[in-house]
């Protein structure tokens, strides 16, 4: 099919399968390679982005799927050389270390704080709550944690 | 310069490429034309290869097929010994399932992995052996003459056994234990990823790994070619944590061979599930721990057997096992210690180094062992490790005299000033606290460093900048930033002007591999040296626009690898780990309330990285504790996938505190030493303390999984 | 190449079903796509993520309907499902994590009625009835009927999943509900249970009992629920507790052991009862 979907704001196209997954959409077709693949069962969200307003793993969306669609993978978050508050505080706080988890956790992480979920009692519990569908092996997710809340409270 | 660079908080150089997703890792390069490799594997766990099937159904014409048969040089792994093929040649032995038998390369994977379905191994099956039981027993021989890939043993204060026993009779008290310790994936988020593409007759070589040096070493061997035959580049890498210290050489032969006969690039990247089942993991171990005490509760003796099963090669198990013998004995002081281990051979995947590398599992038996000590005496947690703790004077299990930066009063004193007050139980929750010290060799062990003899080079560039040139890869643990900031501190120069160079092993001296815990002590060392004098030579106008160093031994340091005793490391880190937890009474799982650990690292380069690296280690070893496990069933991996090899989330970590401590080692840069692996090593202990203490039962085994507590203990 | 159809309404999509039986049905595809790359690429593909009148959560005269494409994300936001029908707002919160909340469905869970499905045991607890359309009209049928075995269900070739009717539960009703998986966040569950449960005068007056992944499908424990009516909390939470016991016979799965199920299913339910106390 010809797939015409948005993806962090521009009209993109593809010609691919509808079965073909988003995530190989991006990162083959569009070459958007950001978007990392850690599992291809939607366990580690290393492949997360934004569809329609909503966090996704992009290893479980079809092709099909996305006709008509806007999608903001990580390499959307900044506006130019400006990062997202959270970009930038990952980089201050420690929050990255071998960086293969960093896009999908900036992307979710983007989103909650965008959309001020974390307001309310508690910040940390529902940091942690909220990006439980990100997997990270290296820092234990503390400074993730710190950095989240800084970028929330900017 | 208005500010030192190291001691502070520099953010990561490659951070902002990390957070936009522009850093590279090797399944993002660009590799116009690369065909995609795919492996067939082993379906049983022992047997002879005797042929493939080909189904006559699938176009072959399309793909590529390799076999042992299109090794150019010798089909080994090139590592400590040479009994690893990359490929089982038509005759030869399986040892274990997915074991590699044969390759094809595709112009997509999807085709590449099609491919690979529709050939079939045949493969005559022989009994095949799982326990470590089986194994000594000699059930089925897979090595040498008793399957006992390599063994030490350790003698301090005695002479033989009679003289061992004689000791262990005089102690009032004999605390006499087995402990198990499960086996780990390091689920490391990147899989495992490699290409190769052959020009001019030279091998290029890029992927995912911690040591191009190790790599570089195999493929020589492998390909038949000297050093100037392979050049190998470490890409931007997902995580290792061990797990690509050796496994990396097999895929970089599969991609090497493929890319051969293809006559193009090839990349190869593992789906997950392909990597948890056919890669390597943590020793398991059972170890029996026999502390025996006077009336007074000094320790008279100790003695250690531990037994690890190494899998089907020999990969790197006695250097393994070697850590694991030279920690056993614990940061406690002993005149009297025996510690004998084994690594023997099963019909398992290979196992292989994980963060840690034989201490953590060496490690809970002696603090269990520790605690109880305590609950015997009626001794409080800390007073017990105070009163029997290693100090600078006191002597190792290999006699080794200790002196400069020994951490222990200063990470025993933090837990006890951050300690506080215990949480009470209630009707549906038991709590209880438990502590662990532990100590951890930086480096690699007596003269291995001198071996290695890692070098460095650091370079004025005409611009005006500096170029570091190590071997040293930065797997996540900021090797990159911290040379940064020791390279800018030797030469007085803006952080800003320093660019460490990426690992190709045509640009690079061999420095040694990232492990060890040893890439900031002892190759951030030799970054220092070279930075000093060269900024010296730059002073002084002489012309000398570079300086490449050799690793010296620190004076003093001296190790018999015969009798194992000496100074096994140059230096120890220390730390000490306390964890509060709390059993649901209803499901039996155990939720960790808080955690501090307590860790001694020289000098915190860069504090954040420091704290990062702790962090992140605790967590590991709070999932190996409680949460992860690998499970086999007839030899193959039965929760090869990351729904069932779990490992913890967000949601699953406690907020973790961490007290870094500084306690200089005069020979490590501005004073550091090692933190990379100490954080694994006692954490998992410190639950296993703190569950016993909630429950009144005692957790020998990991993980102290709810349904183990459920079998072991009644809400009464 | 795979056929992709995208239905803009109900009509639509149940005449694809007809037309097209051997396509894959998705919405959320959180299950059907795990793994994807391995698996055999369909001949079509019916997307059914946010057809119109499939999605919507509205009240009705009894209690609330559940459009089948309303997902784990909306399902917990819903004020009113939070509020009174709170076990499936709170095993909404516990499907996998965020991304697969917010687009994993109603439908999805209740098509598969997997022995693990998060949401199962509330539903059957809650007394659910699911509508079902096809080209042959819809009809309804009570979850507790739907399962007919190890991911079998009575939805025939041609139906699809429109809604989810949940009654509204009485005044008195104490709802409870709680999963135990194998982590705090994405994770499958080794035992679940929930519980509607009416007092009058200190005792139990009905009880509608359900445990997932301790059977081959969700079940209602109608023994334990007969078992403590008339009881009081204290004497239902031990009524149950036997009950329970002798209902059930768990497997070992790669995941947890037979002994561990059974107890913690029995430890679930008796606490629902001594809860209220």
């Amino acid at each position: 099919m010809k797939l015409e979907l948005t993806v962090n704001g521009e009209a993109r196209t593809a010609e691919v399968s509808p079965w073909k997954r988003l995530l190989d959409v991006l990162r083959e077709d569009l070459r958007l390679t950001g978007t990392k693949e850690g599992c291809g069962e939607g366990e580690c969200g290393a492949c997360t982005v934004i569809l329609d307003g909503e966090v996704a793993n992009s290893c479980l969306i079809a092709a099909g799927q996305c006709h008509g669609r806007r999608v903001t993978t990580v390499e959307g978050l900044a506006n130019g050389d400006m990062l997202h508050a959270v970009q930038d505080a990952l980089v201050r706080c420690g929050g990255a270390q071998c960086g293969i988890c960093t896009p999908g956790i900036a992307v979710c992480a983007a989103h909650v704080v965008d959309h001020k979920l974390l307001e309310g009692p508690d910040p940390r519990t529902k940091v942690r709550e909220l990006l439980a569908g990100n997997i990270c092996r290296c820092t234990g997710y503390q400074l993730i944690v710190d950095a989240v809340i800084e970028a929330a409270q900017r | 310069m208005d500010r030192l660079p190291v001691g502070t908080s520099l953010p990561r150089v490659d951070g902002v490429a990390k957070v936009t997703g522009r850093a590279r890792y090797l399944d993002d390069l660009d590799a116009p034309g690369a065909w995609h490799g795919a492996t067939v594997r082993s379906n049983v766990p022992h047997g002879v290869l005797e042929g493939f099937e080909l189904d006559p159904a699938f176009d072959w014409s399309q793909v590529v097929i390799a076999t042992a048969a299109d090794v150019p040089g010798r089909n080994v792994i090139a590592l400590i010994e040479d009994d690893q093929p990359a490929l089982v040649a038509i005759g030869s032995p399986v040892m274990h399932h997915d074991e590699a038998l044969a390759l094809v390369a595709a112009p997509t994977r999807a085709l590449a992995f099609e491919a690979k379905r529709a050939i079939k191994p045949k493969i005559r099956p022989l009994p095949a052996i799982f326990t470590v039981e089986d194994s000594l027993a000699k059930k089925e021989l897979l090595y040498g003459t008793d399957n006992v890939f390599k063994q030490f043993l350790i003698r301090k204060g005695h002479d033989d056994d009679a003289a061992f026993e004689a000791a262990l009779a005089k102690a009032a008290h004999v605390l006499d234990h087995t402990y198990y310790t499960s086996p780990q994936e390091q689920m490391y988020i990147e899989p495992q990823a490699m290409m190769a593409e052959w020009q001019d007759g030279r091998c290029y070589i890029v992927g995912s790994m911690q040591c191009p040096y190790y790599v570089h070493k195999a493929m020589k061997a492998l390909l038949g070619c000297d050093g100037d035959g392979v050049v190998i580049t470490q890409s931007v890498t997902g995580g290792g944590f061990g797990g690509k210290e050796e496994y990396p050489s097999m895929l970089a032969a599969h991609v090497a061979v493929l890319a051969a006969k293809a006559k193009r690039a090839v990349k190869m990247t593992y789906d997950r599930d392909e990597d948890i089942a056919a890669t390597t993991k943590r020793h398991p171990a059972w170890t029996r721990h026999r502390l025996a005490v006077d009336a007074a509760g000094e320790i008279l003796a100790i003695d250690v057997d531990c037994v690890m099963d190494g899998g089907a090669y020999l990969t790197l198990s006695p250097v393994v096992l070697s850590r694991g013998v030279l920690h056993a004995a614990g940061p406690y002081r002993c005149p009297v210690v025996r510690v004998r281990g084994r690594v023997v051979a099963t019909n398992h995947p290979p196992h292989g180094a994980f963060r840690g590398f034989g201490a953590p599992q060496t490690t809970f038996p002696y603090e269990r062992q520790i605690q109880k000590l305590a609950n015997l005496r009626n001794e409080d947690a800390l007073a017990i490790r105070k009163r029997l703790a290693l100090r600078s004077g006191d002597t190792t299990s290999t006699g080794q005299l200790l002196g400069f930066s020994v951490g222990t009063d200063e990470v025993l004193g933090a837990i006890e000033r951050t300690a506080g007050p215990r949480r009470s139980s209630t009707d549906r929750k038991k709590r209880g606290r438990g502590l662990a010290f532990y100590f951890h060799g930086a480096g690699f062990t007596g003269s291995g460093e001198q071996k290695l003899a890692g070098k460095c080079t650091v370079a004025a560039l005409p611009d005006g900048r500096f170029e570091v040139r190590s071997s040293s890869t930065d797997i996540g643990q900021g090797a990159l930033t911290i040379f940064t900031q020791i390279a800018a501190q030797g030469l007085g120069v803006d952080p800003e002007r320093i660019c460490v160079i990426e690992p190709k092993t045509s640009l690079v001296p061999d420095s040694g591999p990232t492990v060890a815990s040893r890439t900031c002590m002892v190759v951030g060392g030799l970054v220092e040296k070279c930075s000093q004098e060269l900024r010296e030579h730059l002073a002084a106008n002489d012309g000398v626009l570079e300086v490449t160093k050799q690793y010296v031994p620190p004076p003093g340091i001296s190790f018999d690898d015969a009798t194992y005793t000496g100074a096994a490391y140059p230096v120890y880190g220390w730390a000490a780990c306390l964890v509060d937890v709390a059993v649901d009474v209803d499901t039996y799982e155990v939720e960790i309330e808080r955690c501090v650990h307590a860790v001694d690292v020289g000098k915190a380069i860069n504090p954040s990285i420091v704290k990062g690296q702790i962090e992140g280690g605790t967590l590991q070893a709070l999932g190996w504790a409680l949460l992860e496990n690998v499970l086999y069933k007839d030899g193959k991996v039965a929760n090869a996938n990351m729904t069932n090899c779990i490992v913890a989330t967000f949601a699953d970590s406690p907020e973790l505190e961490t007290i870094t401590i500084e306690v200089p080692y005069p020979f490590g840069p501005s004073g550091a030493k090692g933190v990379g692996e100490i954080p694994m090593d006692g954490p998992a202990a410190a639950v296993a303390n703190a569950v016993e203490n909630a429950l009144g039962v005692p957790f020998d085994a990991l993980p102290i999984s709810p349904e183990s507590i459920q079998r072991a203990w009644r809400p009464s | 190449m795979t056929e992709y159809i995208r239905p803009r309404s109900i009509e639509e999509a149940v005449a694809a079903r007809a037309a097209h039986p051997d396509y894959m049905v998705l919405a959320g595809a959180t299950d059907l796509m795990v793994d994807a790359k391995h698996k055999r690429v369909p001949a079509g593909i019916v997307d059914l993520w946010r057809v119109p009148g499939l999605f919507a959560i509205r009240d009705t005269d009894h209690g609330i309907a559940i459009g089948a494409g309303a997902t784990w994300l909306e399902v917990q936001r819903h004020a009113k499902i939070f509020a009174h029908w709170t076990p499936l707002a709170a095993a909404a919160r516990e499907i996998g994590a965020l991304q697969i909340q917010a687009r994993a469905t109603v439908g999805g869970n209740v098509g598969t009625s997997s022995p693990v499905g998060d949401s199962l045991p509330a539903l059957l607890a809650l007394d659910a009835e699911l509508e079902l359309a096809s080209v042959r009209g819809t009809r309804r049928v009570p979850y507790r009927e739907f399962c007919t075995g190890y991911r079998k269900t009575a939805l025939a070739a041609d139906e699809l999943i429109v809604a989810a009717h949940l009654p509204r539960p009485s005044a008195h009703a104490k709802l409870a509900w709680r999963k135990v998986g194998t982590r705090r966040a994405q994770s499958i569950s080794k035992v679940m249970g929930a519980a509607a449960i009416e007092l009058h005068d200190g005792v139990v007056v009905t009880a509608r009992i359900a445990l997932g992944a301790v059977a081959d499908r969700p079940i209602r424990v109608t023994a334990a629920e007969a078992a403590v009516r008339g009881c009081t909390p204290r004497d239902a939470a031990e009524a149950a507790r036997a009950a329970v016991r002798a209902a059930i016979a768990p497997i070992d799965d790669i995941r947890s052991t037979s002994v561990y199920r059974r107890q913690v299913a029995e430890n679930l339910v008796a606490r629902f009862f001594s809860d209220l106390t």
